[in-house]
C-alpha cells in the first residue's frame, strides 16, 4: 500500500487549484485600470509565477495519476476501476482519460499549454487574456478537487483509494489494508488505438477554443474592440481544425469499434461536441470576415462567446448526468452538477454581461452588403452553420427541458426522437446542401471583381460540369438499380459544385501565381466529405440479406428487418453476391502473426495461458511447438468468416471480433472491414451461442473399437488410428510411475478436412483417469474411458453439441474514403491558413476598407 | 424594410420552424396502455415505452424468446411497464446481449397487432460504468458478499 503517491497527488491538485486563483487575481490586478500592453509590472510577475507554479503542479497531478495507473496501485479506486494487470502500456494511456477526473486532467493540462504559448507568442495580451485563462483553470481544478468544505463535497479526486470510495464493503472490518490483486479493467471498447490519439486531440480542440474566447473578453475589457481578431484568428483556425478532426476521429473509432453500423448515431454526447464545432467554425468566418473585410464584428464577438458557452453547456450535459438513459457513452454521474452549473453560469454571465456594455461601440460596416458582395455569402454561411447547430442543440437538450421540468415538480413525457438518424437528415441534409453550395460562392467571389457578366462567368463552368455530374450519377445509380431521391440528386450537385467552384478557385490563384488559399482547400474538403457521407449513408446497402429461403420466418410481414442471417460453422450459405463461410474461432496470440484457431489451443485454469496442441506455424516459420505453453489475449474471440465474391472468384477473410465481457452483459461486438478504395464491406457478429452458457452436450455413447476399426460420428467418417504414449497432458503434470495414453483418431470433416482427436487415459496409483478431446469445429466429444490390455479394445464416450453458429450483419459502405479523405483536407486546408496569415503578416497590409476595388489582392483568407 | 431586418426575419422564421420540427419529431414516453389506445386510434407514431422484465426467484428474466438456429432476426420478450401491465414485445433482430442484466428497460417503437414491435432497446444496466463490488478480484472470503 503507497499513501505517498497519492497523498503526494492530492497535495499538488490543491496547489494547482490555489496557484491558478491566485495567477487570475494576480491578473486581472495587473490589467485592471491599465491600456493593453501596460500591465503593472510587479502583479504581472506574481501572476505570471503563479502560473507557471500552477502549471508545475499540474504536471505532478499527471505523474502521479499516471504512476498509479501505470504500478497498478489498485488501492486506489481510480487504478482499479480502470485498469488491470494484463493491460499494455499504450492502453494505461486510455485508462489516464476513461474516467471523467483523468479527463478534466487531460483538459486542464492542454490550457496550460496553451497559456504558455500565449505567454511567448502574444506578450501584450498576456495580462487580460491568461486572467480568463487562469480563471478557467480554477474552475477546472476544482472539479478534481475532492475536498470537503462545510460539509459540501469540492470536485472528485481521482487520488481516492478504494477503501473510501466503496466504504460498504465488509472486507474492509478484516483487512483494513486490503489491496486487490488485479484491477477491474479498461472497458473493453476502448482497448483500441484510437482511443489513444483520440480523447487528447478532442480535448485540445476544447481547449483551442478557450483562446478566442479569452480573447474576446480581454477585448471586450480593454475597449480594443477590434485589435483582438488579429491574434486570436490563427488559435481559432488551428482550434477547427483539431477539433473538426477530433470529432472525425471519434466516428472512425465508432465505425471501427462500435456496432452500431456506422460512424455517426446522433448520439447526445456526439452532438454536445458537434453543435460548438459548427459554432466555432462559423465564429472564423465572422473574425476572418472582420480582418479581411471589416465587416461582421459584432457577429464574430457573439458566435465566439457562443461557441465557449457551448462548450460549457457540453460539459454540463456529458458529464452532469442529466443525458442518464439518452446516451450510450455519457460519463457516470460524479454529483458534480451543481459545480458545473457555477462553472457555465459564470462565465455565460461574465461574458454576456460584458458585451451587453460593450455592445453599442463594437464597430459596425457602413458599407450595404447586395448579391455580389462575397461578404454577404460568406455571412448567410455563417447563419447557416448556426441554425445547423442550433436544431440539434435544440433536440439534444430535451432530456435537458425533461429534468428542468421534473425540478419544479412537473412531469413530463417528451423523448428523444425514435428515429434521430432520420429525424437530423430531414433537416441536415439541406443545410449540408447550403454549406457546400455556399462555400463554393462565397470562395470564387471573394477572390474577384463581381458583376453580373464576371459572376456567370466564373459560375458557369463548375455549374455546368456539376449538373451533368449528377445526370451521370443518377444514371448510373438507375442502371445498378439503387433509388435515388430528390434531395439525395440535390446534395450531390451541390457537392460536386462546391468541389468544383473550390477546386476552380484553387486553379486560378495558381495559374496567377499567387497563393494557395487555404480556405478553398478546406471547402473541398467539406464538400467531398458531404459527398462522402451520401454515398456511405445513403446507399449503406445490407449484404447480409438472407437470399437462401431456408429459414422458416416467424413473421413473413417485416421483410424489411431480416438484416442478419446465420451462418453455422463451415456451411456456406449465398449471401448477396457472395458465398460466405463461417470457419471457427481465432484468438491473438503475442509473437504470433495473425490469429490462431482455437482447436489449436488448450486452455488452461490461466486464463492468460493456453497449450498449443499442434504445431503453431506460419508458411515455414514455426512459432510455437505441439505442447508448449504460450501466452494469449483471451479478451478478444475473432470468428473467421470467409467471403467470395460469385461473380470475380475472388476471396477475402474477415475477423470480426467479440469480447466476453460479464460487465457488460455478455457480448461486446465489434466489426472487421475489407476495405477497398471504392467501397468498404462492414461485418460485424450480432449474436453468437451464450458463451455464459455451456453448450448442452449430448449424454455419452459408449463405443468399443480395436486400433484400425472405423466409425461414423456424428454423422463424420472417423478411424481409430493407434494408441501411443502420451508425453504430456494438458492441466495435468505427469509424475514417475504415471502410465499416460492418447488415443488417435482420425475424422474426416467437411469438404475433405481431416481432424485428429486425442483423448487420453491416464493411470496414476491404479486410480483412473480421462481427459476428452473435442473437436470444434464437428461438434464432438471423445473420451477414453476403458482399457482392455487383454483383448485389445479400448471403449470411447462420445457425445456431440449443436454446431457452433455465429449471426452476422454485414453492409457495403460507398464512398465511405471520401468522408476521411475530405477531413483531412479540411484540417489541412485549415492549418495552411495559419501559414498564410503569418506570412500575410509580413507583407504591407493593403488598406482593407476601400472596398471591393482592391479585391484582386493576394491574400490569404479562410 | 432594410435588407438586415428581411434577413433578420428569415432567421428566426428558419429558426422557429426548427422548433416546431423538434416538437413534432420528438417521441413520447408512454405505458402499454397508451400505446395501445394509440395504436388503435391509427396514429403510426414510435414512443418509449420503459418497464423492466419480469423474473424468477433466482433472478433469472422470465420469457425470452431466441433461437438464432430457428431464426436469427426474431426476439421476443415481456416487458412489464411502470403500471405493471405486461406485453410481449417483439424485436426483429438478434437479442441485445446486456438485455437479461439490465435493471431497467426503454423500449422504441409502435403496438402492431397485439406486440409492441420494437425498433430499439435500449438498456441501463446497474454495473454499466461504476464499479459497485470487487467481482473476481475479491478477496476469499468475501466471495460471498457480492451484491
Amino acid at each position: 500500500m503507497n499513501l505517498f503517491i497519492g497523498n503526494f497527488g492530492q497535495a499538488s491538485v490543491i496547489v494547482a487549484f490555489v496557484a491558478a486563483a491566485v495567477a487570475a487575481y494576480g491578473y486581472f490586478q495587473a490589467a485592471r485600470g491599465r491600456a493593453l500592453g501596460e500591465a503593472d509590472g510587479s502583479w504581472l510577475r506574481l501572476a505570471r509565477g503563479a502560473f507557471f507554479v500552477h502549471g508545475a503542479a499540474v504536471l505532478m497531478v499527471v505523474g502521479a495519476l499516471f504512476n498509479i495507473i501505470h504500478a497498478h496501485r489498485y488501492e486506489y479506486y481510480y487504478a482499479w476501476s480502470h485498469s488491470s494487470n494484463h493491460l499494455p502500456v499504450h492502453f494505461m494511456i486510455s485508462c489516464f482519460w476513461e474516467g471523467q477526473e483523468g479527463s478534466f486532467l487531460l483538459w486542464i493540462f492542454w490550457h496550460v499549454l496553451i497559456g504558455l504559448g500565449i505567454m511567448k507568442f502574444n506578450r501584450q495580451w498576456e495580462a487580460p487574456v491568461l486572467a480568463v485563462f487562469a480563471a478557467v483553470q480554477a474552475f477546472l481544478v476544482s472539479m478534481i478537487l475532492g475536498v470537503v468544505v462545510g460539509g459540501t463535497k469540492i470536485g472528485s479526486s481521482p487520488f481516492i483509494l478504494l477503501r473510501d470510495f466503496l466504504t460498504d464493503l465488509p472486507v474492509w472490518k478484516t483487512q483494513p489494508d486490503f489491496v486487490p490483486k488485479d484491477g477491474n479493467g479498461l472497458n473493453a471498447l476502448l482497448q483500441n488505438y484510437w482511443m489513444v490519439i483520440h480523447p487528447p486531440t478532442l480535448f485540445l480542440g476544447f481547449a483551442l477554443t478557450l483562446v478566442p474566447f479569452a480573447f474576446a473578453i480581454a477585448g471586450l475589457w480593454k475597449k480594443e474592440l477590434t485589435s483582438w481578431v488579429k491574434p486570436a484568428l490563427p488559435w481559432t483556425s488551428f482550434g477547427g481544425a483539431v477539433l473538426g478532426i477530433g470529432i472525425m476521429m471519434g466516428a472512425y473509432w465508432a465505425y471501427e469499434t462500435l456496432n452500431f453500423g456506422g460512424y455517426w448515431n446522433w448520439d447526445p454526447v456526439e452532438n454536445a461536441i458537434f453543435v460548438p464545432w459548427l459554432v466555432l467554425i462559423a465564429a472564423l468566418h465572422g473574425m476572418v470576415l472582420w480582418q479581411r473585410r471589416r465587416t461582421g464584428l459584432r457577429t464574430a464577438f457573439v458566435l465566439v462567446v457562443s461557441t465557449f458557452v457551448l462548450i460549457l453547456y457540453a460539459t454540463f450535459l456529458t458529464r452532469s448526468g442529466v443525458l442518464g438513459a439518452a446516451s450510450v457513452h455519457s460519463f457516470t454521474d460524479l454529483g458534480l452538477s451543481g459545480q458545473l452549473l457555477i462553472y457555465l453560469g459564470f462565465f455565460t454571465v461574465l461574458a454576456v454581461g460584458l458585451l451587453v456594455k460593450r455592445w453599442k461601440s463594437i464597430p459596425i460596416s457602413e458599407k450595404e452588403l447586395d448579391a455580389y458582395s462575397p461578404e454577404m455569402w460568406v455571412f448567410v454561411g455563417a447563419t447557416v452553420l448556426c441554425l445547423a447547430a442550433f436544431q440539434v442543440l435544440f433536440t439534444t437538450s430535451i432530456p435537458v427541458y425533461k429534468a428542468f421540468l421534473g425540478f419544479f415538480g412537473i412531469k413530463a413525457n417528451m423523448a428523444l426522437p425514435a428515429d434521430q438518424i432520420s429525424f437530423y437528415t430531414r433537416i441536415q441534409l439541406w443545410s449540408g446542401v447550403l454549406i457546400a453550395f455556399l462555400s463554393g460562392i462565397a470562395q470564387v467571389m471573394w477572390w474577384q471583381r463581381n458583376n453580373k457578366e464576371s459572376v456567370i462567368n466564373a459560375f458557369a463552368p463548375s455549374i455546368m460540369l456539376a449538373l451533368l455530374g449528377t445526370a451521370l450519377g443518377v444514371l448510373l445509380l438507375r442502371y445498378f438499380g439503387h433509388p435515388i431521391t430528390v434531395p439525395y440528386a440535390i446534395l450531390l450537385a451541390a457537392g460536386l459544385f462546391g468541389v468544383l467552384a473550390n477546386f476552380g478557385t484553387l486553379f486560378g490563384l495558381w495559374q496567377r501565381g499567387t497563393t494557395i488559399s487555404g480556405g478553398a482547400v478546406a471547402h473541398i474538403g467539406v464538400a467531398l466529405m458531404l459527398l462522402g457521407m451520401l454515398g456511405s449513408a445513403g446507399y449503406s446497402d445490407n449484404i447480409s440479406r438472407n437470399v437462401t429461403g431456408r429459414l422458416i420466418s416467424q413473421q413473413m410481414t417485416e421483410e424489411e428487418n431480416r438484416d442478419n442471417v446465420l451462418l453455422l460453422r463451415n456451411e456456406t450459405i449465398p449471401m448477396h453476391g457472395y458465398d460466405v463461410t463461417y470457419t471457427g474461432q481465432y484468438l491473438d496470440v503475442p509473437g504470433v502473426p495473425g490469429y490462431v484457431n482455437t482447436q489449436l489451443l488448450y486452455r488452461t485454469d490461466d486464463e492468460y495461458k493456453a497449450v498449443a496442441r499442434g504445431d503453431i506455424k506460419r508458411d515455414d516459420k514455426v512459432y510455437f511447438k505441439t505442447g508448449d505453453t504460450l501466452e494469449i489475449r483471451p479478451e478478444n474471440t475473432y470468428y473467421r468468416v470467409n467471403y467470395e465474391d460469385k461473380k470475380n472468384g475472388e476471396s477475402f477473410t474477415l475477423y470480426p471480433r467479440a469480447q466476453i465481457n460479464e460487465e457488460m452483459g455478455g457480448i461486446l461486438a465489434s466489426p472487421a472491414l475489407q476495405r477497398y478504395l471504392g467501397h468498404d464491406i462492414y461485418s460485424h457478429i450480432t449474436s453468437v451461442p451464450d458463451p455464459r452458457k455451456e453448450q448442452p452436450w449430448s449424454p455419452s455413447i459408449p463405443h468399443e473399437l480395436a486400433v484400425g476399426d472405423t466409425i461414423f460420428l456424428n454423422d463424420y467418417f472417423a478411424v481409430f488410428r493407434a494408441i501411443e504414449q502420451a508425453h504430456s497432458v494438458p492441466g495435468v503434470k505427469l509424475q514417475q510411475g504415471d502410465i499416460a495414453l492418447q488415443a488417435d483418431m482420425i475424422i474426416s470433416g467437411e469438404k475433405g478436412r481431416q481432424y485428429h482427436a486425442h483423448p487420453i487415459f491416464v493411470l496414476r496409483d491404479r486410480q483412473v483417469g480421462s481427459v476428452p478431446d473435442e473437436v470444434e469445429d464437428l461438434g464432438l466429444r471423445l473420451t477414453l474411458n476403458q482399457i482392455d490390455p487383454v483383448k485389445g479394445k479400448f471403449t470411447f464416450g462420445v457425445s456431440t453439441t449443436a454446431k457452433d453458429y455465429i449471426v452476422l450483419k454485414a453492409t457495403a459502405k460507398p464512398f465511405i474514403n471520401l468522408l476521411w479523405g475530405g477531413t483531412l483536407l479540411m484540417g489541412l486546408g485549415l492549418c495552411l491558413s495559419i501559414r498564410q496569415r503569418r506570412t500575410a503578416k509580413a507583407a504591407p497590409v493593403a488598406k482593407p476598407a476601400t472596398g471591393r476595388a482592391g479585391a484582386q489582392r493576394p491574400q490569404a483568407v479562410a | 424594410m432594410k435588407k438586415t431586418h428581411i434577413f433578420v426575419l428569415l432567421v428566426i422564421a428558419a429558426a422557429v420552424s426548427v422548433i416546431i420540427s423538434t416538437m413534432s419529431g420528438a417521441s413520447s414516453y408512454v405505458t402499454f396502455a397508451e400505446a395501445r389506445q394509440q395504436a388503435a386510434a391509427g396514429n403510426p407514431n414510435k414512443v418509449h415505452v420503459v418497464g423492466t422484465l419480469p423474473r424468477d426467484a433466482s433472478k433469472q428474466p422470465l420469457g425470452l424468446e431466441y433461437d438464432a438456429r430457428r431464426d436469427p432476426n426474431y426476439f421476443a420478450f415481456t416487458l412489464v411497464d411502470t403500471l405493471n401491465v405486461a406485453q410481449r414485445v417483439v424485436y426483429h433482430n438478434p437479442a441485445p446481449p446486456d438485455l437479461d442484466k439490465s435493471e431497467q428497460v426503454v423500449i422504441v417503437g409502435a403496438m402492431k397487432d397485439n406486440v409492441f414491435v420494437a425498433d430499439q432497446i435500449l438498456t441501463k444496466c446497474p454495473s454499466k460504468y461504476v464499479e459497485k463490488d470487487l467481482g473476481k478480484n475479491a478477496p476469499p472470503p468475501a466471495t460471498a458478499m457480492r451484491n
